[in-house]
C-alpha cells in the first residue's frame, strides 16, 4: 500500500469534528498571520483574506473525496487549507517564496495544487464557473463518479459566466455543485446596491436546479446540504446551487479596511462564528478553555510554519519565469 | 476523433445543423451525441467547458461560429486556459482547441468580417493557426488537436468553398512551421490564410519581379528561421494581411527581420494590410478594402521601382 501524503492525510483529518475545528481555527491563524506579514512589507500585490468564511471551505472539503475538482475564487487560501495544502506551501505562495505550493510564481490570488483537486484559484471573478462545467462534462463523459465544484462569491452572481454556466450545467444534467460563499459585499458594494435579491440561491429557479440557502457559520449544516448536492450530481441527477450566508472579517482586500461595515453588523456576525459555533457543539460545557487551549496549539503550528516558509532558501532560479508557457 | 475517444467537439449548432459553415457536418450522426454536442449560445460556458474538459484529460474542440463571438469569452482562453500550464507549473494542461470562422470578402459587414488574429497572438500559452487550403487545414487542425496546449484555429471563411486534394499520406507537419509555396529571387512575400492565395497570384501574374511566398501558417509560434533565410536572399520583405497596420502579425515578422537583417536589406519593408477601418458590406467597398493579386503587385512593384513604401491603394481617388 502506498503512503499518503501529508496533504491527503489532512484532508481525511476532516472526517472528525475535532479535525474540523482544528483546520477552522488554522485558516483563522494563517489569514491572521498573512495580515500581519503583510503589514510587515513582506506581501507583494494583494491578498483576500477568508477569516470569517472557514466553515464553507471546510464543509466542502470534508465532504469532497479526493478526485472532486474545485474551481475556486482569488480569495483561496481557506479552501487551499482545508482541501489539505500545507500551511507552509499557503504562507510560502502569498510571500513570494520557493517554499509557495508553485514555488511563487502564483502569489495569494493563483494558489494550486491538482494532487488535492485544487485547480489554480482564479482571478477574475466568474471565470471559474464555466471552468468546472467542463470538468464536470468529462467526467460525465466517462461516467466517473467525480464531482465538480464551482466555488464563488455573491458578486460573482452578477457576472454572465455564472448564467452561462448553470444553464448549460441545468440542460446537460452535469454533476457540478455551485457554491456561493454570499459574505454580503461584492467587493466594496452590499449586495443589495447590485443586486435586486437576498436570497441568492433563488437564481437557480430561473434555470430550474435544485437550489438551497444554508447557514455558512455552521460546518455541519454546511456539510450536509453539500453532501446532498454532491450525491444527487454524483448519482447523475444533475448540479445544484447552494448558497451559504456567511460574512467576510476583513476588507474585500489588503487596501480595503471595510469601513462602510457598521460595527453592529460586524459584531452580530462575529457573535456567530463560525469556530465558536462548533466549539460550543465539541463541548457543551466549558468550552473556551478547551478552544484556548487548541487555539494556542494552532498558533504555535502556523508559527511553526511560517518560519518555515520563511526561512532562507537559495533565490528562487531566474529561468522559472520562462517554463511551463507551453509543452 | 475515430482514433481517439478523448476527443469531443462542441458548439452552438456544430451538431444536428453540422454548423453554420458546414465544417461538422455528419460528425454527429457518426460520432454521436456525447463526442458532437450542441451548446447553449454561451460562448464563455463553451470556451471555459472546453478548457475544464481538457483539463480533465478530453480534447475538446471548441468552436465559435464567428472569430467576433470569441469576444464575448476572451477571458476563458487568454486569461485563463493560456496561463493554467504556467500556474500550475506544468501540473496540468489544456489541450483544447478553438476552431473558428475569421475574414472577409462575403459581405457580412463589420461584425462578422474581422480575422482578429492579434487578439490571441499576443497570449503567452496559445498557439495560433491559420490555414490556407484544405491541405494545410487538414494537417493544422490534426496538430492542434494532439497538442497539449490550447491553441486557435482561424478558419478563413472564404476558404470554406475551396476544393483541393488532402495528402493523408504526408508525415507529420510540426507547429510553427512555414511553407515557401513559390521560389523567386526579388522579394519575399510573406502571408497567412486567404492572403496566400492572393500572394501566390500576384507572384504568379510575371509583373517583373519574381518572389519566394511564404505561406506562415502558423502566427504563433511563427517561422522566424525561414523567413529570415528567405529575406537574406531577396533583400526585400513584404507581408500580406487580412487586417488593418495596428498590432498585426506583420508588424513583428518585419521588426524581427529589420532587426536581424538590417544591414542586408535593400528597401523598407512593406506592409500590405487592409485600411485601420471596420469592413464595409458593400462589394465594391469590401473590394476596395481587402488586399487582392492587383494592389498586391501594384504596391510590390512600387516599392521595388521607387525605394520606398507606397501610399496604399485606398488613399487614392
Amino acid at each position: 500500500m502506498s503512503i499518503e501524503s501529508p496533504e491527503h492525510l489532512r484532508r481525511r483529518g476532516l472526517a472528525s469534528d475535532l479535525g474540523r475545528l482544528k483546520r477552522m481555527i488554522e485558516i483563522r491563524e494563517v489569514e491572521e498571520t498573512i495580515q500581519s506579514l503583510y503589514s510587515a512589507g513582506e506581501i507583494r500585490g494583494s491578498t483576500h483574506l477568508y477569516s470569517g468564511q472557514e466553515a464553507v471551505a471546510v464543509g466542502l472539503a470534508s465532504v469532497a473525496p479526493l478526485g472532486d475538482t474545485v474551481a475556486c475564487t482569488y480569495r483561496g487560501h481557506g479552501m487551499a487549507l482545508a482541501l489539505g495544502m500545507e500551511p507552509t506551501a499557503v504562507i510560502g505562495e502569498v510571500c513570494g517564496r520557493s517554499t509557495g505550493c508553485v514555488g511563487g510564481i502564483g502569489g495569494s490570488m493563483h494558489l494550486c495544487d491538482p494532487s488535492i483537486g485544487l485547480l489554480p484559484t482564479f482571478a477574475i471573478v466568474g471565470a471559474q464557473i464555466p471552468v468546472a462545467v467542463g470538468v464536470a462534462l468529462a467526467s460525465a463523459y466517462r461516467a466517473a463518479d467525480s464531482v465538480a465544484w464551482a466555488v464563488l462569491g455573491d458578486g460573482a452572481t452578477n457576472i454572465g459566466a455564472f448564467h452561462e454556466s448553470l444553464n448549460m450545467a441545468s440542460v446537460m444534467g452535469l454533476p457540478v455543485v455551485f457554491v456561493i460563499e454570499n459574505n454580503l459585499y461584492g467587493e466594496y458594494s452590499p449586495l443589495r446596491w447590485t443586486t435586486p435579491l437576498d436570497d441568492l440561491f433563488r437564481r437557480g429557479e430561473a434555470y430550474d436546479m435544485r437550489a438551497a440557502a444554508v447557514d455558512g457559520q455552521d460546518v455541519h449544516a454546511v456539510a450536509e446540504a453539500l453532501a446532498e448536492a454532491r450525491s444527487h450530481a454524483a448519482a447523475g441527477r444533475g448540479p445544484s446551487l447552494i448558497e451559504a450566508k456567511t460574512y467576510r472579517y476583513s476588507g474585500h482586500s489588503r487596501s480595503d479596511l471595510g469601513l462602510y461595515r457598521s460595527a453592529d453588523e460586524v459584531q452580530t456576525w462575529v457573535s456567530r462564528d463560525p469556530i465558536g459555533i462548533l466549539a460550543e457543539r465539541i463541548w457543551p460545557e466549558g468550552h473556551s478553555s478547551r478552544l484556548s487551549e487548541m487555539v494556542e496549539q494552532v498558533r504555535s503550528e502556523v508559527r511553526a510554519a511560517t518560519e518555515h516558509a520563511l526561512r532562507p532558501m537559495p533565490p528562487i532560479d531566474k529561468v522559472e519565469m520562462l517554463r511551463h508557457i507551453t509543452g | 476523433m475515430e482514433s481517439d475517444e478523448c476527443v469531443i467537439v462542441l458548439g452552438e449548432d456544430v451538431g444536428a445543423a453540422g454548423g453554420a459553415f458546414k465544417v461538422t457536418e455528419g460528425l454527429q450522426e457518426r460520432f454521436g451525441v456525447r463526442r458532437v454536442i450542441d451548446t447553449p449560445i454561451s460562448e464563455t460556458a463553451i470556451l471555459g467547458g472546453a478548457m475544464g474538459a481538457a483539463i480533465a484529460g478530453l480534447r475538446p474542440v471548441a468552436e465559435m461560429m464567428f472569430v467576433e463571438f470569441a469576444g464575448v469569452a476572451l477571458d476563458q482562453l487568454v486569461t485563463e486556459a493560456a496561463t493554467v500550464r504556467y500556474l500550475s507549473r506544468g501540473q496540468l494542461n489544456v489541450p483544447m482547441v478553438l476552431r473558428t470562422a475569421v475574414g472577409g470578402g462575403q459581405g457580412f459587414g463589420a461584425q462578422h468580417s474581422q480575422v482578429l488574429d492579434h487578439w490571441f497572438t499576443s497570449s503567452p500559452g496559445l498557439k495560433v493557426a491559420m490555414p490556407a487550403d484544405p491541405n494545410s487545414a487538414y494537417h493544422i487542425t490534426r496538430l492542434a488537436i494532439w497538442d497539449d496546449d490550447p491553441v486557435v484555429v482561424l478558419e478563413h471563411k472564404g476558404l470554406y468553398g475551396d476544393r483541393g486534394e488532402v495528402d493523408l499520406e504526408e508525415p507529420p507537419w510540426a507547429i510553427g512551421e512555414a511553407v515557401t509555396m513559390r521560389v523567386g529571387q526579388d522579394v519575399t512575400i510573406v502571408a497567412a490564410g486567404a492572403m496566400v492565395s492572393v500572394a501566390l497570384a500576384a507572384a504568379e501574374t510575371n509583373p517583373g519581379w519574381s518572389a519566394d511566398v511564404i505561406d506562415l501558417r502558423w502566427l504563433r509560434p511563427w517561422d522566424v528561421d525561414q523567413v529570415l533565410a528567405s529575406v537574406a536572399k531577396t533583400g526585400v520583405l513584404v507581408t500580406v494581411e487580412e487586417a488593418g497596420p495596428s498590432a498585426g502579425w506583420g508588424g513583428d515578422v518585419s521588426l524581427t527581420v529589420c532587426q536581424t537583417l538590417w544591414s542586408r536589406m535593400k528597401f523598407p519593408p512593406l506592409r500590405v494590410t487592409t485600411p485601420d477601418a471596420p469592413v464595409p458590406h458593400a462589394q465594391e467597398l469590401e473590394r476596395r478594402f481587402l488586399p487582392n493579386a492587383e494592389y498586391v503587385v501594384q504596391q510590390v512593384s512600387s516599392l521595388l521601382e521607387t525605394g520606398s513604401v507606397p501610399l496604399p491603394w485606398w488613399e487614392y481617388r
